[in-house]
């Protein structure tokens, strides 16, 4: 789960890190409210979960409240790389003497936690990673070791973190790696992290990343999510515990397993078709579970045909057909389905598709003639 | 002589009494599987038809010789059911469960692997030799024996191959289920050294995914010392980055994880990247076939 900016602050401020004084604002009235409260120089800044928005124009120093409510008028409503602004952080203006970036990330490849600090802030990482390599300094942590005082020391040295910054600093890694660790993070990112004029040290942003499948220990996270900002299928999909990605095109797909639902979207892809999106049905066959997942996946207006795609396993193909049938009469179909059913059982479980005779149903044997039919009805609809 | 799920296997099922648990302890009894015990805390001297149940695996090693754990727990109990399972001695563990947290799976990997106890999953199917064991949720039913080692980070998605495979008249020696968590006990590296050390094997699929980048580090270990010829499949070409496809591992980050960086590591390293399961199943037929 990807956390706003005013969200990881909230979660740096519990841990005893320095952040600007903040206010949340949904409407420009709030944003001049909080301008006024806040007094003199703020910052008005867009809160949307992508990269970029000082390039989008989603982040205004402004001098006064008038200013700020002006800003507020002009980011609410900004599309950043298609996310909607929908809030705002208007933060308390402060005086930067310099910018550095520090991260921590969780290294699936070593299975440590990645330390990563430069001197270069306020910059794309990438970038920096690509361009300027050698002033991007990177070091492992031993989980069963946990962030000691020399881990700080080691990476600041080989930053170029200045001699009198490092008790500042070192103070600055241990907390933030308090948090990556205590919140079971896969992403802490401040960029910037700046000294003040006054030789304060601060988080100037925050980019925090929660562990899905450890949310049940961080209700106080979960509570964050922000369900009006998420795509109504999406939302109607985590509510039935089913995978949902959307994508942009009109074949709807849906199927058992993670992996054989990627393939399907890629096939149909390959095949000259645009895939509306991805929804893994998981295990199990029944009539319930298969009519939640075709009415998400047809409550998508782009979709015009759907591939529904089993490979039958332990849940049989003849139970999956039954489900299948059933999912039909308890919910209006208003777009082809192509069905393909391999695997145990599925011979009887064609032959009861091919019974029931379903003018809304094309039954395939193979995955990519099925793939090759639903690109097929899809543009005959469109 | 297969690999992890073997004639020697002496399983023990944690979680036993568990409606998953029980239904998959019995399916691979029934397939031949020598399930010597189930564990579940405070159900010692229970049976789940005729195997018998105990309070803690360490009993279940001590009274009943287990040397395998198939954990098939809750997530919030899985990490520590599988260090109970490396702290009483078994020499495998195959853990299903789906949704333990990844900063826990960091410390389990850290105290597993120095202690050379073998870990397969978690979020994974299990390991089927057909004709010989089954430790899992993988339906043996669609696969046959052969000389295929067969590795994947899906299910379904080995089910397809193997299927196909089948379909074509060819069978596998060990299908291995590594997972799709972020953080698994057996990488493509590990399964790659155990089928090339296995006299049943003689060819290897190997099925990925986005996310991570376990496929181009196995690309280094193909052409380093893998004699065995490998055929691929990667899915995810049309997946977006930044999210989760279904799988918690499946997650392209930033630019890194891409199924067409994976398929690019492959190939330069002489790997045939099938471009969909048909595709894959029959390039490994055409080289079955040719050899």
């Amino acid at each position: 789960m990807d956390l706003y900016e005013h969200q990881g602050k909230e979660l740096f401020a519990k841990a005893g890190i320095a952040v600007a004084e903040g206010r949340i604002a949904f409407t420009v009235a709030e944003a001049r409210a909080a301008a006024e409260e806040l007094g003199g120089t703020v910052v008005v800044k867009s809160q949307v979960l992508v990269g970029g928005r000082g390039k989008a124009g989603g982040v205004k120093v402004v001098k006064d409240a008038d200013a700020a409510e002006a800003a507020a008028e002009a980011i609410l409503g900004l599309d950043i790389k298609g996310h909607i602004t929908r809030r705002l952080l208007i933060e308390r203006g402060v005086a930067i003497a310099k910018e550095y970036y520090v991260s921590i990330t969780f290294d699936r490849s070593a299975k440590m936690p990645l330390l990563m600090l430069t001197t270069m802030g306020g910059m794309d990482v990438e970038d920096v990673a690509e361009n300027h390599p050698d002033m991007l300094a990177r070091l492992h942590v031993d989980p069963a070791l946990g962030f000691r005082g020399f881990h700080g020391v080691q990476l600041m040295a080989a930053a170029g973190i200045p001699v009198d910054e490092r008790k500042a600093v070192g103070a600055m890694l241990a907390q933030l790696y308090g948090v990556f660790e205590a919140e079971d993070a896969m992403l802490v990112e401040v960029n910037p992290l700046v000294f003040l004029d006054d030789g304060t040290l601060l988080a100037a942003d925050a980019k925090v990343t929660i562990d899905d499948n450890a949310l049940y220990r961080h209700p106080d996270v979960e509570a964050m999510r922000d369900l009006a900002a998420m795509d109504p299928q999406e939302q109607a999909a985590r509510e039935s515990h089913l995978a949902y990605v959307k994508l942009d095109g009109d074949v709807g797909i849906l199927g058992n397993g993670a992996g054989l639902v990627m393939s399907t979207v890629d096939v149909i892809a390959q095949a000259g078709g645009r895939p509306a999106n991805f929804l893994d049905v998981g295990g199990g066959a029944s009539a319930e579970k298969i009519t939640t997942a075709l009415e998400i996946v047809l409550s998508n207006d782009k979709v015009n045909s759907v591939l529904f795609n089993i490979f039958g396993g332990i849940t049989r193909c003849d139970e999956v057909a039954k489900g299948l049938l059933g999912a039909l009469e308890a919910t209006e179909i208003r777009a082809p389905i192509v069905v393909r059913l391999d695997g145990t059982n599925a011979e009887q479980g064609r032959a009861l598709l091919t019974e029931a005779a379903r003018p809304e149903i094309t039954v395939e044997k193979t995955m990519l003639e099925a793939a090759a039919t639903a690109v097929r009805l899809a543009k005959e609809a469109s | 002589m297969a690999v992890i799920a073997t004639k020697d296997t002496r399983l023990v099922v944690q979680g036993i009494t568990g409606r998953e648990g029980t239904f998959h302890a019995l399916r691979n009894r029934d397939y031949g599987t020598n399930v010597v015990a189930g564990v579940t805390p405070g159900r010692a001297g229970q049976d789940v038809e005729g195997i018998p149940v105990f309070d803690a695996v360490v009993d279940a090693v001590e009274q009943q010789g287990a040397n395998t754990a198939l954990v098939i727990v809750p997530p919030r109990f899985a990490a520590e059911a599988i260090l109970e399972a490396a702290e009483a001695g078994v020499a495998q563990i195959i853990c299903i469960t789906e949704g333990i947290p990844a900063h826990d799976m960091l410390e389990v990997y850290h105290y597993i692997r120095p202690r050379g106890i073998h870990l397969l999953g978690p979020n994974c199917p299990g390991a089927l030799s057909p004709g010989i064991a089954n430790i899992g949720i993988i339906p043996a039913e669609v696969f046959k024996p052969g000389p295929i080692g067969l590795m994947s980070r899906s299910g379904t998605l080995t089910y397809q191959i193997g299927g196909e495979l089948a379909a074509k008249g060819l069978g596998n020696s060990t299908i291995i289920g590594l997972g799709g968590d972020p953080v698994i006990g057996t990488s493509f590296i590990d399964a790659l050294d155990l089928f090339q050390a296995d006299d049943e094997t003689e060819f290897i699929v190997m099925v990925g995914e986005i996310g991570g980048n376990e496929e181009e580090k196995a690309a280094e270990v193909i052409a380093e010392r893998i004699t065995k010829p490998v055929v691929a499949y990667i899915a995810g070409f049309e997946a977006p980055p930044g999210k989760t496809m279904g799988h918690a591992g499946a997650i392209i980050s930033g630019s890194a994880g891409t199924a067409a960086a994976k398929q690019e590591a492959l190939e330069a390293k002489g790997v045939r990247v099938g471009t969909n399961p048909t595709e894959a199943a029959q390039i490994m037929a055409d080289l079955v076939g040719n050899r």
